[in-house]
């Protein structure tokens, strides 16, 4: 990896206090939730509030968890999440490898029409998607927020994945076919396991986009809200205690999430630009 | 072996996804004019448009959405380009530092807005540390519809702190594909820190920038659940307006007027950006 240096000697220093500043901005909020999440209720009322916690209780997260909808919401966005991965793998995947692997006709043009998909507020579309559904009798299922997120995803799906594929030389590929194999076993003998921690970093971010979706899901929905969809829909009627905690316990995944994947969040990003 | 026949193995392979595409992104695409532009019984007409444009929400909706644009972007440009230089800074916990600075990447906008909810609440953080400064002595309400600025302000502060890792992760892909070389030529030059971004990383990195600035544009023309988050109804932008006729209104028309309107502003604006940059590009060659 290329680095720059930013500024020799003393200033260093400097670069570090600046790091550590940025770090804290995007720390600190996430703290300040946190706290409040796992403070008792009577604290969470008090003021002025105490930005060092003297006591901890699971009181707040456990009345967030047993409040009405909640647990079920939760189980809908998990399963919504897997659906939406696994569709977008099995659709994205293939497309993937072929934009990695064949220089075809229509090609750049393929390329292109999913790069351009980014210029589309694809999230509005769950609108007209919402009337469609009523239509065919599939509104307020899991399956309908699963396709309309898989929509949100599938053009990322697609690009992440060519570029997974496109780092595992075709030569190996090659050498097993003349060893043998057909084109099929070598893509799942050879290419596949190397590319598998990549592929499983773009399911983990697939699987974020959609826990984290909020507006089509609040849309397509009705009875069956997924998590985000269910806290807005009573956000500005629940109190506090509510919020802070549902604010926490939908943010927590992230932190372990882009943990896991931080080694490939350019590979995920970077290369989707080109 | 037969070199004429065209090999099917990769458009088989597109297919599915070019299938899923047609119907669940260019079908409801067509859709949402459909919606927008036609009366129940299939007429053209303009009624629906009518509707959303003299609804006594719309003007603020569109001026409110435009205004979080302008304010928002570029303290996102300038602090992701920070970040992506501490990233690619060669400093001991690099690391840590990327995982930090890209955490909010996995963080949802309705999270956000509760993050900094409970920092701007009446009762929240930041009237206990003004109080225990001294500034305050009693609660403070920032998030109030009758104090416009504050709330702006707590919306552009969550929405700063929430996506600008996307556009840092995007600046730092940039940044890696920067040739040493020239960032060595320009120290050997006598070249300052300010002049190295300025001469050499801020012109490479164009294209980074370019695409950065096309996705957060239409994202924030998207904005939503932060709003919703901090100000309930105290201020609206166009997708809470078009959240608002689809489920309090039944009113599946003028809510893809809305839809509508939103995508032909992120359309517009990505045209505008390309011609700007294109046009200079080919100017540079000449």
């Amino acid at each position: 990896m290329k680095r720059i240096n930013l500024a020799p000697g003393a200033s260093r220093a400097l670069v570090y206090l600046l790091a550590t500043l940025m770090a804290l901005w995007v720390l600190f909020p996430i703290y300040l939730v946190g706290v409040a999440a796992f403070s008792p209720r009577q604290v969470i009322y008090e003021w002025p509030k105490a930005i060092v916690p003297r006591t901890w209780s699971l009181e707040t997260m456990l009345f967030f968890l047993n409040s009405h909808g909640v647990l079920a919401s939760t189980r809908n966005s998990v399963l919504v999440a897997l659906i939406t991965l696994a569709i977008s793998l099995v659709l994205g995947a293939p497309a993937g490898y072929a934009l990695a692997r064949f220089p075809f006709r229509g090609r750049d043009t393929f390329r292109i029409l999913v790069l351009s998909t980014r210029a589309f507020p694809i999230v509005i579309l769950s609108i007209p998607l919402a009337v469609s559904f009523i239509q065919w009798g599939m509104y307020d299922s899991l399956l309908s927020v699963a396709l309309m997120h898989t929509a949100l995803a599938l053009p990322f799906t697609i690009l992440v994945t060519s570029s997974v594929f496109a780092g595992v030389p075709y030569d190996l590929e090659e050498a097993a076919m003349t060893l043998g194999c057909n084109r099929l076993q070598a893509f799942l003998r050879v290419a596949l396991p190397l590319t598998l921690p990549g592929l499983a970093a773009a399911a983990i971010f697939t699987f974020v986009l959609s826990w984290n979706e909020v507006f089509a899901a609040v849309i397509l929905t009705l009875r069956n809200r997924t998590l985000p969809a269910q806290v807005l829909t009573v956000l500005n009627e629940s109190p506090i205690p509510f919020r802070f905690a549902g604010g926490f316990f939908m943010l927590a995944p992230a932190l372990v999430f882009i943990f896991i994947i931080r080694r490939y969040l350019f590979n995920l990003w970077g290369r989707v630009v080109k | 072996m037969n070199l004429k026949r065209i090999n099917l193995t990769p458009y088989l392979l597109l297919l599915p996804s070019l299938i899923f595409l047609a119907f669940f992104f260019a079908w409801p695409m067509i859709q949402a004019f459909t919606l927008a532009f036609q009366s129940g019984d299939g007429q053209w007409t303009l009624a629906h448009v009518q509707r959303m444009v003299q609804d006594v929400a719309f003007d603020d909706a569109l001026r409110t959405t435009l205004i979080l644009i302008v304010a928002i972007l570029p303290l996102q440009f300038i602090l992701a380009l920070i970040m992506a230089l501490l990233v690619q800074a060669r400093l001991r916990g690099a690391g840590l530092f990327l995982y930090v600075f890209a955490i909010p990447l996995g963080i949802s906008d309705l999270a956000a807005g509760i993050i900094w909810f409970s920092i701007f609440t009446e009762r929240g953080y930041l009237t206990s540390i003004l109080h225990s400064l001294g500034l305050i002595d009693k609660p403070f309400i920032f998030l109030n519809y009758q104090t416009p600025g504050w709330l702006y302000l707590a919306v552009v502060l969550a929405e700063v702190w929430r996506a600008t890792a996307i556009i840092m992760v995007i600046l730092v892909a940039g940044l890696q594909s920067i040739p040493r070389d020239y960032l060595e030529a320009a120290e050997v030059f006598g070249a300052g820190l300010f002049d190295k971004v300025r001469r050499v990383i801020l012109p490479l990195l164009r294209p980074s920038l370019q695409v950065a600035l096309i996705l957060r544009t239409i994202l924030a023309f998207q904005v939503f659940a932060v709003v919703l988050a901090l100000a309930g109804r105290g201020m609206s932008v166009l997708a809470s307006e078009a959240y608002r006729w689809y489920n309090s209104y039944r009113n599946p028309n003028v809510a893809a007027a809305y839809a509508a309107l939103i995508m032909f502003l992120s359309i517009i604006t990505t045209v505008l950006y390309l011609r700007a940059l294109y046009t200079r590009e080919e100017a540079m060659k000449l």
